[in-house]
């Protein structure tokens, strides 16, 4: 039974993960048709600026809630206004440009920061008991944190000003200027605003992962294969695919292996894709966003 | 008109590919002449993505595939037969026949867009996982043992019909500078016959195209497979360029460069692809041999650089010049001849050349 | 088959002879410095382990050129950067080879990579040192595999983690070559010792989620767990360990750690108390180390990587070579192997390095250190360990024209159970 209780939180726990991970992407592709392979050097930026300020003295938390979102966001309407914004429309060039903007990415926190930077935080919230078994506590703290983002990123679309014009900004971005909307603006801070979720996923990965500057690599495919899975409505489609891909993914690896539950979690995807050519939300969300 | 150039510039193109296949060998040094047969290898396998994405609009985000699968088909093969010629064919093969499968379970289902592209890079991610682990002894077809992440030793070509002559790497270069060429105008031909001007149609406008009455899942299953065959080519000769396959091939990063090659080069040509998988292949290549700045930084910056000043890619980009100094040209002659004959009737109020 | 690739080795041999024979002549002219190629990862997912090899690498050549060089002669030394991608690895290797037509080339991190380029150095007779710890079971006259392998470092871990902390093993490790076979060198060693592995759980790469297998942990209650996990996203293993309070209850030993520096990558309370050996610590506490170090932290600055074996070993690796160097007289690829094979030793900052003459390997100390505050302790010292495991499958001087991995698919393929 304590088994039990530990694997559920456990497979839980990996779909808080795909969540964490996929939700940056899913508000940048979904709302801006912008295909960003940089996703993954985003979540890394997000790691290195806990890592680099918390060696600095910098309170864990303070680096983690306030800190890498911002710096990350930043650095991502910059990325907008300098190169983004040229491409809208073109969304195969987009590709180009955000490969370039990654290698980049890569290439200048290795120079500043070397191959690897040496850590001084580890998990808070210590570890929790259930039974005979331990969880960390901290992993607790992720899975409620996820709930809580993806909750604030719905009502930030749904019910504020800013979701509103941002989304009529994507669907007719003449009309909303039109109507005396700064697209520019818009476009700029949406594109911050999901660099900072994936600042943010990264930040709050950072003391229980490796930071280095090519970690990116691992987060970018299972994070675009889940959001492309997903579908166009970026929150109910992000959120399924994650419980589907994450909570096969987590089963598979405790019951026949790890290697096995990434090819479980691919082989899904696939079969899903055949199944609902145009993700889950293709098929059954419709309406919703 | 538009026609005739486009022959044109094909034949140009292929003249220069043939000097090339009998200059170089007597121009470079072994060395040169050895990693040559890689890059033609790669340059071919971009020539398949850009037939399939540039002519039929599929984006396909895993031509690694078909492309690795031509490997692996090649050597596993060559290693059970004991003789190449057979193997080349059953490469091919292999990955036009897997390719015709996923083609078929993606095209009948509907799939398409970037839900394709992930399809695609998935299937390839799935090989990447499966083949790295299996290094232990029981992981065999036939003979072949497949050696997991450090993958297996390719047999080198040997000529048709005699599996004792084994062909030189010059001799390999000259198959494979040959085999660029013959898929080159292969593909040219493709394009030009009424399937190829149909596949046109499809990616400019897949509902047209169907209320005209064309099958338009079987069109793009077609020309998904030939492009799969072709990658398939293109893995024979990257198993010999490079001696070895391994489950590399397949990963995130090459699968992600052969997409890079083709905006880079141009979507939509041909020549632009093979181009741009050769550009790319010696920028990295020779970023590689200096340590001075980060590789990654410097290729991030040119690459950043490029997609802004060069939009539609090399080859779309200098004909958009070529055209525009043509027409400019033309323009100022005319203009001059308007002039003389302006200077010599009389002269008419400045507005009407505003038009 | 066998017969037609030792023909076309032959054959290509001759004609690439022939291709270089103008090369020849003209380096016979202007002969007046040695040709050195290093390849290895200064980019990519790989430049962890690359980035140290490669400053070591370029400390000792510059050392050796500083004191007035090889017989007379300065070291040219190129360093080629593949990028973590085994395509470039062969096109390095073939324009070191046949286009720089080194003297002998320093290359190579994971075993694909040497799998990929050893044939080409082997085809275009061009001497080649390996300096990672790997697997063991490489059997190859043209080649010199300077690092440590499992019968050196694991059959002393094993047993002592195994008299410390009890008989139960866990076992985890990285899913591809290297990892299944030191899993099973561990497993071997276990049972030799007489405890009972529990099970073995191997990961692919690029997995940062342990939570399941930590659980089946749990489940399992092992005395101890060994690790032969492998790069960047692994790391998150011994995190996520720590954070369900697993490492003050089930400690973890490990082949690997330590090899990246992963040690820095946690933080020190994660890291306590974990145990792994290896033929050189930067804090082994012998003048000559201390030496060593010093002058590295003077040319690469305070905060230079920490110095791993592979570092290390790289730099030892081109001090054993010009030794070879040096008894042959010349470059020239035949003697100077023969020279290596009296065999030669270079007194290090890892203590005595010897070439083993039947596998060229190195007999070479090991040592075996806990974990304290990201810095290694060492518990223990085993002097000169001959590399047992590739003894069992090779012998050079009995068969001097052999060029095999034996241990390619595993330890069961190769006869060791």
């Amino acid at each position: 039974m304590d088994l039990a209780i530990a694997l559920a939180l456990q497979v839980i726990y990996g779909i808080a993960n795909l969540v964490l991970v996929s939700l940056g992407l899913a508000i940048i592709f979904g709302m801006m048709r912008v295909i960003n392979l940089a996703h993954g050097e985003f979540i890394m930026l997000g790691g290195y600026t806990v890592v680099v300020s918390t060696n600095h003295g910098v309170n864990l938390w303070f680096a983690m809630f306030i800190l890498a979102p911002v710096v990350v966001g930043l650095i991502g309407v910059i990325v907008e206004r300098v190169l983004i914004r040229f491409l809208y429309g073109r969304m195969v060039d987009t590709l180009l440009a955000t490969w370039g903007l990654s290698l980049l990415f890569i290439g200048l926190i290795t120079t500043i920061f070397g191959a690897q930077t040496a850590t001084t935080i580890s998990a808070p919230l210590g570890p929790v008991p259930i039974g005979d078994y331990t969880t960390s506590g901290y992993e607790l703290f992720l899975i409620f944190i996820a709930i809580v983002l993806s909750v604030l990123v719905y009502i930030g679309l749904k019910f504020t000003k800013l979701g509103l014009v941002a989304r009529g900004t994507m669907q007719a971005a003449d009309m909303a200027s039109a109507l005396g909307v700064s697209t520019s603006k818009v476009y700029a801070i949406t594109f911050g605003l999901g660099a900072a979720v994936s600042g943010f996923a990264g930040a709050l990965l950072a003391p229980i992962t490796g930071v280095l500057p090519t970690i990116g690599a691992t987060y970018i495919a299972k994070a675009f294969i889940t959001v492309i899975s997903g579908g166009a409505a970026i929150l109910a489609g992000t959120t399924s695919a994650s419980v589907l891909l994450g909570g096969i993914n987590g089963i598979v690896s405790f019951g026949i292996g790890p290697t096995m539950g990434e090819v479980a979690l691919l082989v899904v995807a696939i079969i899903l894709l055949r199944l609902m050519p145009r993700g889950i939300t293709g098929r059954f969300f419709r309406k919703s966003s | 008109m538009i026609r005739s150039r486009e022959v044109r510039w094909s034949l140009v193109a292929g003249a220069i590919g043939i000097i090339f296949l009998f200059a170089a060998p007597q121009v470079f040094e072994l060395f040169a002449i050895i990693n040559l047969t890689t890059v033609l290898a790669l340059a071919i396998l971009a020539l398949s993505l850009g037939l399939v994405w540039g002519y039929g609009g599929i984006l396909c985000f895993g031509q690694t595939t078909f492309f690795g699968l031509g490997a692996y088909a090649y050597t596993i093969a060559a290693i059970n037969i004991g003789e190449t010629t057979g193997p080349i064919f059953i490469a091919i093969f292999v990955a036009a026949a897997f390719a015709a499968i996923l083609g078929y379970f993606i095209f009948y289902g509907r799939v398409s867009d970037v839900y394709l592209a992930v399809i695609t890079l998935t299937v390839t991610l799935i090989f990447y996982s499966l083949l790295r682990r299996t290094s232990g002894p029981e992981y065999k077809i036939g003979n072949a043992l497949l050696g997991g992440f450090n993958g297996v030793t390719s047999p080198p070509l040997n000529v048709p019909g005699d599996p004792s002559n084994i062909l030189f790497p010059e001799h390999v270069f000259y198959v494979a500078m040959a085999a660029l060429i013959l898929a080159y105008f292969f593909c040219v031909w493709l394009t030009r016959t009424h399937f190829g001007r149909v596949m046109v149609a499809i990616r400019e406008n897949e509902l047209r195209a169907e209320l005209l009455g064309y099958d338009i899942r079987l069109y793009k299953l077609a020309l998904f497979a030939i492009g799969g065959g072709i990658a398939g080519m293109a893995g024979v000769l990257f198993a010999n360029g490079i001696g070895r396959v391994t489950p590399d091939i397949f990963n995130l990063y090459n699968t992600a460069l052969t997409i890079i090659w083709v905006i880079v080069g141009g979507r939509g040509t041909l020549i632009g692809p093979i181009l741009g998988a050769i550009a790319l292949f010696y920028l990295i290549s020779g970023l590689g041999t200096q340590a001075t700045v980060n590789n990654n930084l410097v290729l991030g910056i040119v690459l950043i650089v490029f997609v802004l000043l060069v939009p539609r890619g090399i080859v779309p980009g200098v004909i958009g010049i070529w055209d525009r100094t043509q027409a400019r040209s033309k323009l100022l002659r005319k203009e001059k001849r308007l002039r003389r004959r302006r200077t010599t009737r009389q002269p008419e109020p400045e507005a009407a050349n505003d038009g | 088959m066998k017969l037609d690739r030792r023909r076309f080795l032959q054959t290509t041999s001759a004609t690439a002879a022939v291709l270089a024979a103008p090369g020849i002549i003209g380096r016979a002219i202007a002969a007046d410095t040695i040709k050195m190629v290093g390849i290895l990862d200064q980019s990519g997912g790989l430049d962890i382990y690359g980035k140290p090899m490669v400053d070591a690498t370029v400390l000792a050549v510059e050392e050796i050129n500083a004191a007035g060089g090889l017989l007379g002669k300065q070291i040219d030394l190129k360093m080629y950067d593949p990028q973590s991608t085994i395509q470039f690895y062969t096109q390095y290797a073939t324009q070191a080879a046949a286009g720089d037509k080194a003297d002998v080339v320093h290359a190579g991190i994971t075993s694909a990579s040497r799998e990929a380029i050893r044939p080409t150095f082997d085809r275009f007779k061009t001497l080649y040192f390996y300096n990672t710890l790997y697997e063991g079971g490489v059997c190859d006259r043209n080649t010199f595999c300077t690092g440590s392998t499992p019968a050196q470092t694991v059959e002393k871990l094993v047993p002592y983690a195994m008299k410390k902390w009890g008989k139960k093993v866990y076992i985890v490790a990285a899913d591809y070559n290297y990892g299944q076979i030191t899993a099973d060198w561990v497993e071997k060693y276990v049972r030799d010792n007489g405890g009972e592995s529990v099970a073995t759980e191997f990961f692919p790469l690029d997995v940062t989620n342990f939570g399941p297998t930590i659980k089946k942990i749990q489940a399992a209650k092992p005395d101890l767990v060994m690790s032969a996990l492998v790069g960047g996203a692994h790391v998150s293993f011994y995190r996520q360990y720590a954070a369900s309070g697993m490492n003050s209850s089930i400690p973890i030993a490990s082949t690997t750690f330590g090899v990246g520096n992963e040690h820095i990558l946690i933080s020190a309370e994660e890291g306590n108390g974990m145990i792994a050996a290896y033929s050189y610590f930067e804090e082994i506490d012998t003048p000559a180390n201390k030496a060593f170090v010093a002058r590295f932290k003077a040319k690469y600055g305070a905060d230079a990587p920490y110095l791993n074996e592979l570092a290390a070993r790289s730099y030892e690796a081109v001090y054993l070579w010009a030794e070879g160097v040096k008894k042959a007289g010349t470059v020239e690829r035949m003697a100077v192997i023969e020279a290596l094979e009296t065999p030669v030793s270079y007194d290090g900052p890892s203590g005595k390095l010897e070439i083993e003459p039947k596998t060229h390997h190195a007999v070479q100390n090991v040592y075996l250190a806990e974990l304290q505050n990201q810095k290694f302790n060492i518990l223990e010292t085993y002097a000169q360990q001959q590399p047992a495991d590739t003894l069992l499958v090779c012998d050079l001087k009995a068969n001097p024209n052999q060029a095999k991995f034996y241990f390619e698919n595993g330890l069961e393929a190769a006869g060791i159970k």
